[in-house]
């Protein structure tokens, strides 16, 4: 049984429609890999397996259990752990702060994630908005970690960091796969970094699924048609 | 330690020293004025927890200081003329015991906090500010048409209710029931700040929607805030109506949740001594300026609108720099 499901999602925002039919599930221990190009719906995917977005029409089940009409808290203490795009971590707080203010129970905790990311420890009394980019993506996933999380979903991880923070991140989630069997789905346009560590793949164009299937079947024609890669 | 410490350290050491000084040199007065200021601070230690930390600018903190106000006045009435406050189903007595009558006040401001808080924090913005002024002003209107506690009158306690081995008629040592008690509420302040909860509450300030994806629920963090806000300003108007033995329908009035709201911000909003700091020059305002004028507000308005102009972490903001994040 899959850990999370999305079967037919329609998702709108006002009047618009974002999602059109996707389906897409990901098992325990496995990463998934959701691809797309800009505007394509990977967001809104993620929302609303975060329940941050209702859908009209479709499933979405977490567990064995439809997780359809839960409230986004809800939804994230079953052990749904995001890594939003853009990082945003409470920049008011410091380092240790922004950790232990989401701390649940479980084997993530503080020493933990400071394994996973030895910088974070360095850094634990200072304010999150003095960390540079690639701390800030490092302090937003030990959040997420410190959820203790079933599934962890990566959006757009690693966009915008210097290639050498980009692989000690990717690093870190190869880690987190090999080591603890957490289900990921990553979004992400480095097919390379992706490739890494990812199992299976999904692709989304102008909200629908139009591929999926194991990472390494992958071919340059889905790549060159619909990552423009 | 920061300098933030130090002038907290410094500001306590006045507020003590003060009635100190007044109680060596036989001034009773200046007693009165200091225990005031602390009292006011208690309320605005209240107050704070859900402005500064939670972001809640409400208007209605009087309500609660107020029902503490009248928690403390109307149990006190009863025990001063001998009579019951309810008969049936079962016998209430009032009661002179200031522990009583403070845990009555905690319970019926927090009671009160939580009704108001259950609607008001669906709503954010200026709708909050909005609600929680037409619940406090529905209390107070019905404060000034419930004549059976002096009405518009307010009502008089003739007597200073007891705390175990305290002389509460001495200015000094009712004084010092108060110190002692502001002291309390900022440790357990200090450490509810630092606490994941504080920090959550804090989080939930900055960013509602990341709050939610982490698992929290931030209507469950400001309610929580907003009702322990509310019992610590409860519990600071049950002192005002024991220092003043007095209560009335002024005390729930939204002049009284402005003047809260005032020495807060000049003193520095979400700062721990923020509401301590601005209290005391709130008090020392209202003493030195109200003997020059009975338009002293004026010069309070100035202030307030310098402190907002160029001082936006208050008085602490400009002394001991702006806050950083806490460590």
């Amino acid at each position: 049984m899959s850990l999370m499901s999305l079967t037919h999602i329609e998702a709108f925002y006002g009047s618009s429609q974002a999602l059109f039919d996707v389906s897409l599930s990901v098992d325990e221990g496995e990463v998934l890999a959701l691809m797309g190009r800009n505007g394509m719906g990977k967001t809104s995917t993620v929302k609303v397996m975060c329940r941050m977005l209702g859908h009209a029409a479709g499933e979405v089940s977490f567990a064995g259990r439809d997780i359809g009409g839960m409230p986004s808290h809800r939804a994230a203490r079953l052990g749904i752990g995001l890594v939003p795009e853009g990082r945003r971590c409470f920049a008011n707080l410091t380092v240790y702060e922004n950790l232990i203010a989401a701390a649940r129970k479980g084997a993530w905790d503080f020493n933990a994630v400071c394994r996973l990311f030895p910088r974070l420890e360095e850094r634990h009394a200072q304010s999150a908005a003095s960390l540079s980019g690639g701390e800030q993506q490092m302090l937003a996933i030990g959040r997420a970690l410190m959820t203790n999380p079933r599934l962890l979903i990566l959006d757009e991880a690693t966009e915008g960091l210097a290639p050498v923070i980009r692989q000690e991140i990717w690093e870190a989630v190869a880690k987190l796969k090999s080591e603890t069997g957490m289900a990921i789905i990553a979004i992400d346009k480095s097919l390379k970094e992706l490739g890494q560590v990812a199992d299976r793949a999904v692709i989304l164009e102008k909200g629908r699924t139009v591929w999926h299937g194991p990472f390494a079947a992958l071919g340059a024609a889905e790549t060159d048609r619909y990552l423009g890669v | 330690m920061s300098r933030e410490t130090y002038l907290n350290i410094a500001t306590l050491a006045v507020l003590a020293g003060v009635p100190l000084w007044a109680w060596m040199a036989d001034e009773p007065f200046t007693i009165t004025l200091a225990t005031r200021a602390v009292i006011f601070a208690l309320a605005g230690v209240g107050l704070n927890l859900a402005l500064g930390l939670g972001g809640l600018v409400s208007l209605g903190h009087a309500a609660f200081f107020g029902i503490g106000g009248y928690a403390m006045g109307i149990l006190a009435s009863h025990a001063q003329s001998y009579t019951p406050l309810i008969e049936v189903p079962f016998v209430i007595e009032g009661t002179k015991s200031m522990i009583v009558i403070w845990l009555v006040a905690i319970l019926a401001s927090a009671l009160a906090a939580l009704a108001i808080g259950v609607l008001s924090l669906r709503t954010s913005g200026v709708y909050f500010i909005m609600i929680t002024l037409a619940f406090g002003q529905m209390i107070y209107y019905f404060a000034i048409s419930w004549p059976a506690y002096g009405g518009e009158d307010g009502l008089s306690i003739y007597l200073r209710n007891d705390f175990p081995g305290v002389n509460t008629l001495m200015p000094m040592q009712f004084f010092g029931l108060c110190f002692a008690i502001l002291c309390l509420v900022l440790v357990g302040m200090n450490l509810l700040q630092k606490s994941a909860f504080g920090l959550a509450l804090s989080a939930a300030r900055q960013n509602e929607t990341r709050v939610l994806s982490v698992g929290m629920e931030p209507y469950k963090l400001r309610l929580v805030a907003f009702v322990i806000s509310g019992a610590i300003t409860g519990l600071a108007g049950a002192l005002f109506a024991d220092l003043n033995r007095f209560v009335s329908p002024t005390m729930l009035s939204w002049q009284m949740s402005g003047e809260i709201m005032i020495f807060i911000i000049i003193g520095g909003v979400g700062r721990l001594f923020g509401p301590v700091i601005g209290a005391m020059i709130f008090i020392l305002l209202e003493h030195v300026l109200g003997g020059l004028s009975e338009f002293w507000h004026v010069y309070l308005g100035a202030l307030l609108l310098g402190i907002v102009l160029f001082a936006k972490g208050g008085v602490i903001g400009a002394l001991a720099g702006r806050e950083k994040a806490h460590d």
